[in-house]
């Protein structure tokens, strides 16, 4: 579309104002214009935002949802879903931890990561978001000291335009696939992070995503930014209740990596994965890119997925800069009718890049998983290298297990590797255990977490020890 | 679609060519068949590089291409002599496509052993392969299969009986002619073999250094209960030549096959192998090795269907890719629900010499059972600068030095190989063709010197 007839509409908008009630929590199910135009005006954005959210808008207007994956669901209605819903008034937001719904520390509970405890415990800044508005920010104070920017998206927005300017959509444009497109066009909330030339972030970050309000899409947008000689360690871990339909996140995660920066991300996804015949499970299309920018600079992932009914999710590394390093580092658990496609990209551009893959996935039940993975040398990566490891468990005759890694190499100093098994638990392995008077479902679990624990130690302490106790809930009843 | 229109114009005059050399009205399972491929391939058009199958190779040399149809076999006796195989064999010559008894030999063959070109099959007993010709490889597996299956005219049928042991091998020969207009060839290959018979077959591509012909080769392999089968596909046609086969295997209870896929020539190659394992006890072996240089494009692309438990398959494929050649590797294991007890293995290592060559490799699994022993894994680099060093600590030179290492790369398959003059003509082929070209004969000699 041309910028004209872009500019016409979206003066057209403000002359006309807002249909929907500013004063609503939620906006009813749908998506045009009207919806992006409020979602923006909720946020107090500037014009040059709902222009961007536009643009997206009518790219993916155009985009058909792509059906590659090794997945199978029935189609999404994207007009049957509200874009927006807000918990109670801002004023009436908890303004700490003591406010918190008390059931929403339940769930943390139950998962035994007590949210005050490990605030208090590991010093960590936790900007909880319960339904797309971010509730409780703390240790502000002490990242503000550093010179750490951390908050909400929207905040950053109003308050960091140049920042945002420079750096939104320039690792996931805003066309960049269907999801991309969608997400670009309605985000609701997410979190920011600057880290300044030479600062290591004095805390570990971490933000838990919580999807509550019923038939509403969580559509998160998080932009971390390390500049020169930079670091921070990022988590992010979500819970989900009970559902009976099914809800669409489709989030968004920039990290932009300049000159020997560093940036660690984390995540544990536990959300409701549905019932036992995989009704009522979330939805999960992520888009996650990190751009190493800089030379030498470094972008390590990890992830432990465990929940949702769909997972499509492939964190991957632009690895530009010379020497610069990309990690990719995955425990994916199905159970139940799970389905999972998930992967990352090594995109290796500059001289002397590296990349290593760790991808571990267990099969249970009726579920179905599929590791999918590019590792892209170009004809200037000289002396690239990548090492690829996929290993994936199956536990039941019900289960799938697939793999699909490409490889593209063009350059003839690069060292590529890729291994991968697919087998079951031994029975041997299991006697072992059963012998020593440990009991079939202990000796289960201890086999995965040994199976998984290239992955687990890459994971920050306290996030390991929650992993470990997922995996071990996630499998539950898995054998019989 | 407008480029499939020259492709069915060709195939309107060879389809009214062979009703007016008959007497004979056409059998009408053939007449149904060719519909249904002209149909399906018209449909589908050429492949292009938004389908998954075809992402890395683009087929447009041959879409835009204008290839005419061989009207005779002429070749040269000693031509056709120095360019084949140097093997006492049972041979099955095409020239261009088109059959040549002058070439072939087929004296002598063994009791119980059938080989004839489809064209006599299907004169004079058409019934006998109308059940199995097609079973495999129908019209929906690729625009290619169909387009070969619209043409139907042409190729070699081999019937091994029951308890039939061949002692002497198969060859089926290739020639391919430098003619003023590029020709096209849809041959097929249909290979039946009995219970508990034995036989090795090879496919042989070559040709004049000039040609520059199409051939579009869909192959079908039916194994019974215990029959044991090698099967070559030996890719020496001329740089020129562009190339399609497939070749479907159905593999009954405890047989064998083994694949030997060696490519060297043709400027385009697109090879598929496809195994089905429908019986416990069958298993399957794949050995692959290819070499492209200058801008030749080879594209392997395998899928073993454990279908039955208790199968088995290995899969080894070797790459060495000099210059600006493009090498794809596409391997995919799929194990069905409840064939458990199934060992799947499947390994691509490739070499790249220059640094305008390209390898896109993707080994796939797909798993739907858990009692399984699966592995892939593929490699990409270049020669361990330590074994050179080693070896240049022996006195031997740089330029030998890497390519005996480059032939002990691809050593790992060509062991495998049964037939010894097979495995010579190869490895004497790749190390004359390496960059840094050095004379096996002569190391051969020495070596042979010393053993004395």
């Amino acid at each position: 579309m041309a910028t004209e007839e872009m500019e016409q509409l979206v003066r057209r908008e403000y002359t006309q104002g807002f249909v929907t009630d500013i004063e609503s929590d939620t906006v009813p199910p749908g998506l045009d214009e009207s919806v992006i135009a409020f979602i923006s005006k909720k946020k107090e954005e500037p014009e040059w935002m709902l222009k961007w959210r536009l643009e997206a808008y009518h790219q993916w207007l155009k985009m058909k949802e792509p059906s590659w994956a090794h997945l199978n669901y029935p189609p999404i209605d994207y007009q049957g879903i509200s874009y927006y819903s807000a918990p109670k008034k801002p004023e009436d937001r908890p303004q700490s931890l003591d406010e918190v719904d008390p059931k929403l520390l339940e769930t943390y509970e139950k998962l035994g990561i007590p949210l005050h405890e490990r605030a208090a415990l590991a010093g960590v800044a936790v900007d909880a978001v319960f339904d797309s508005v971010s509730v409780t920010t703390t240790f502000k104070e002490k990242l503000g000291e550093a010179g750490v920017i951390f908050c909400s998206i929207s905040e950053a927005i109003r308050e960091y335009p140049e920042l945002i300017k420079k750096y939104m959509g320039t690792v996931v444009p805003q066309g960049d696939n269907f999801f991309a497109a969608l997400n670009s066009a309605v985000f609701t909330d997410g979190s920011f992070v600057f880290v300044p030339e030479g600062v290591t972030c004095p805390m570990e970050l971490s933000t838990y995503f919580r999807i509550n309000a019923a038939n509403t899409g969580q559509f998160e947008r998080t932009l971390i930014i390390c500049e020169k000689q930079a670091q921070v360690s990022y988590l992010e871990g979500c819970t989900a209740p009970q559902r009976d339909e099914n809800q669409l996140h489709a989030a968004i995660v920039e990290l932009v990596a300049l000159e020997d920066a560093y940036i660690k991300y984390s995540t544990v996804q536990n959300w409701y994965p549905g019932d036992e015949d995989g009704k009522g499970g979330i939805y999960n299309f992520v888009t996650k890119r990190a751009d190493c920018r800089g030379d030498r600079s470094k972008v390590s992932w990890t992830q432990v997925e465990t929940g949702s009914a769909i997972t499509w999710k492939y964190p991957s590394c632009l690895l530009r800069g010379k020497d610069s390093v990309g990690e990719f580092y995955s425990v994916a658990v199905t159970n139940g009718r799970q389905q999972a496609d998930t992967g990352t990209k090594m995109i290796h551009i500059g001289e002397g890049t590296k990349s290593t893959i760790v991808s571990k996935g267990i099969s249970a039940g009726n579920s179905d998983q599929s590791y999918r993975g590019l590792v892209k040398i170009g004809p200037r990566a000289k002396r690239a290298r990548n090492f690829t490891q996929c290993d994936s468990l199956l536990i039941g005759d019900r289960s799938g297990a697939h793999t699909f890694p490409y490889q593209e190499i063009g350059n003839s100093s690069a060292t590529v590797e890729h291994e991968a098994t697919t087998s079951k638990i031994g029975e041997d392995q299991l006697f072992y255990c059963r012998q020593r008077g440990i009991s079939e479902e202990d000796a289960v679990n201890m086999i995965v977490n040994g199976f998984c624990k290239d992955v687990f130690q890459e994971l920050p302490m306290e996030f390991a020890v929650e992993a470990e106790a997922l995996l071990n809930v996630t499998l539950e009843g898995a054998v019989g | 679609m407008s480029a499939t229109h020259t492709f069915l114009n060709r195939l309107e005059e060879r389809i009214t060519h062979l009703r007016e050399s008959s007497t004979e009205p056409e059998p009408s399972w053939i007449a149904a068949r060719r519909q249904a491929g002209t149909a399906r391939f018209e449909a589908l058009g050429f492949p292009t590089k938004r389908d998954e199958a075809w992402k890395y190779t683009d087929v447009r040399r041959i879409s835009e291409g204008d290839f005419a149809l061989a009207q005779n076999a002429d070749f040269s006796k000693t031509t056709a002599a120095t360019l084949g195989l140097p093997l006492e064999a049972i041979r099955l010559s095409f020239v261009d496509g088109v059959f040549s008894s002058d070439l072939s030999d087929m004296t002598d063959l063994p009791q119980g052993l059938g080989v004839e070109p489809l064209s006599q099959a299907l004169k004079t007993n058409h019934e006998s392969v109308g059940g199995s010709l097609g079973r495999l490889s129908g019209v929906e597996f690729s625009p290619f299969a169909a387009l070969n299956t619209a043409f139907t005219d042409e190729g070699a049928v081999i019937r091994i009986g029951p308890g039939v042991v061949v002692e002497k091998p198969i060859v089926i020969q290739f020639f391919s002619r430098a003619n003023a207009q590029p020709v096209m060839s849809h041959p097929r290959v249909l290979i039946e073999a009995g219970a508990r018979s034995q036989a090795t077959v090879i496919e042989h591509y070559v040709g004049e250094e000039e040609a520059a012909n199409f051939t579009n080769v869909a192959g079908e392999a039916l194994l019974e209960r215990g029959a044991i089968l090698e099967h070559y596909i030996l890719q020496e046609a001329p740089l020129g030549d562009l190339h399609i086969g497939s070749l479907h295997i159905a593999q009954d209870r405890d047989s064998r096959f083994t694949s030997f896929n060696i490519n060297l020539g043709g400027a385009l190659v697109r090879n598929d192998l496809v195994a089905d394992l429908n019986g416990e006890g069958a298993e399957a072996n794949y050995y692959g090795l290819f070499f492209a240089q200058d801008r030749q494009h080879v594209d392997n692309h395998t899928l073993v269907n454990h279908n039955a438990p208790h199968t088995f398959s290995n899969e080894n494929y070797k790459g060495i890719l000099d210059d600006r050649a493009r090498g794809v590797f596409n391997g995919k294991v799929i194990v069905k629900r409840d064939s458990q007890k199934i060992e799947a293995h499947q390994s691509n290592a490739n070499l790249l010499l220059s640094d305008r060559a390209e390898i896109d490799t993707k080994p796939e699994l797909e798993i739907y059972a858990d009692d399984v022993k699966c592995s892939h894994g593929a490699t990409t680099g270049q020669l361990d600068e330590e074994a050179v060093f080693a070896l240049r600590t022996r006195g031997i030179d740089e330029q030998t030095a890497r390519g005996l290492l480059t032939l002990a790369f691809a050593g790992e398959v060509m062991d495998k190989v049964t037939l010894e003059p097979v495995a010579e003509r190869v490895e004497r082929a790749v190390a004359g063709k390496l960059p840094e070209r050095f004379n096996l004969s002569d190391l051969v000699d020495v070596a042979t010197a010393d053993q004395a």
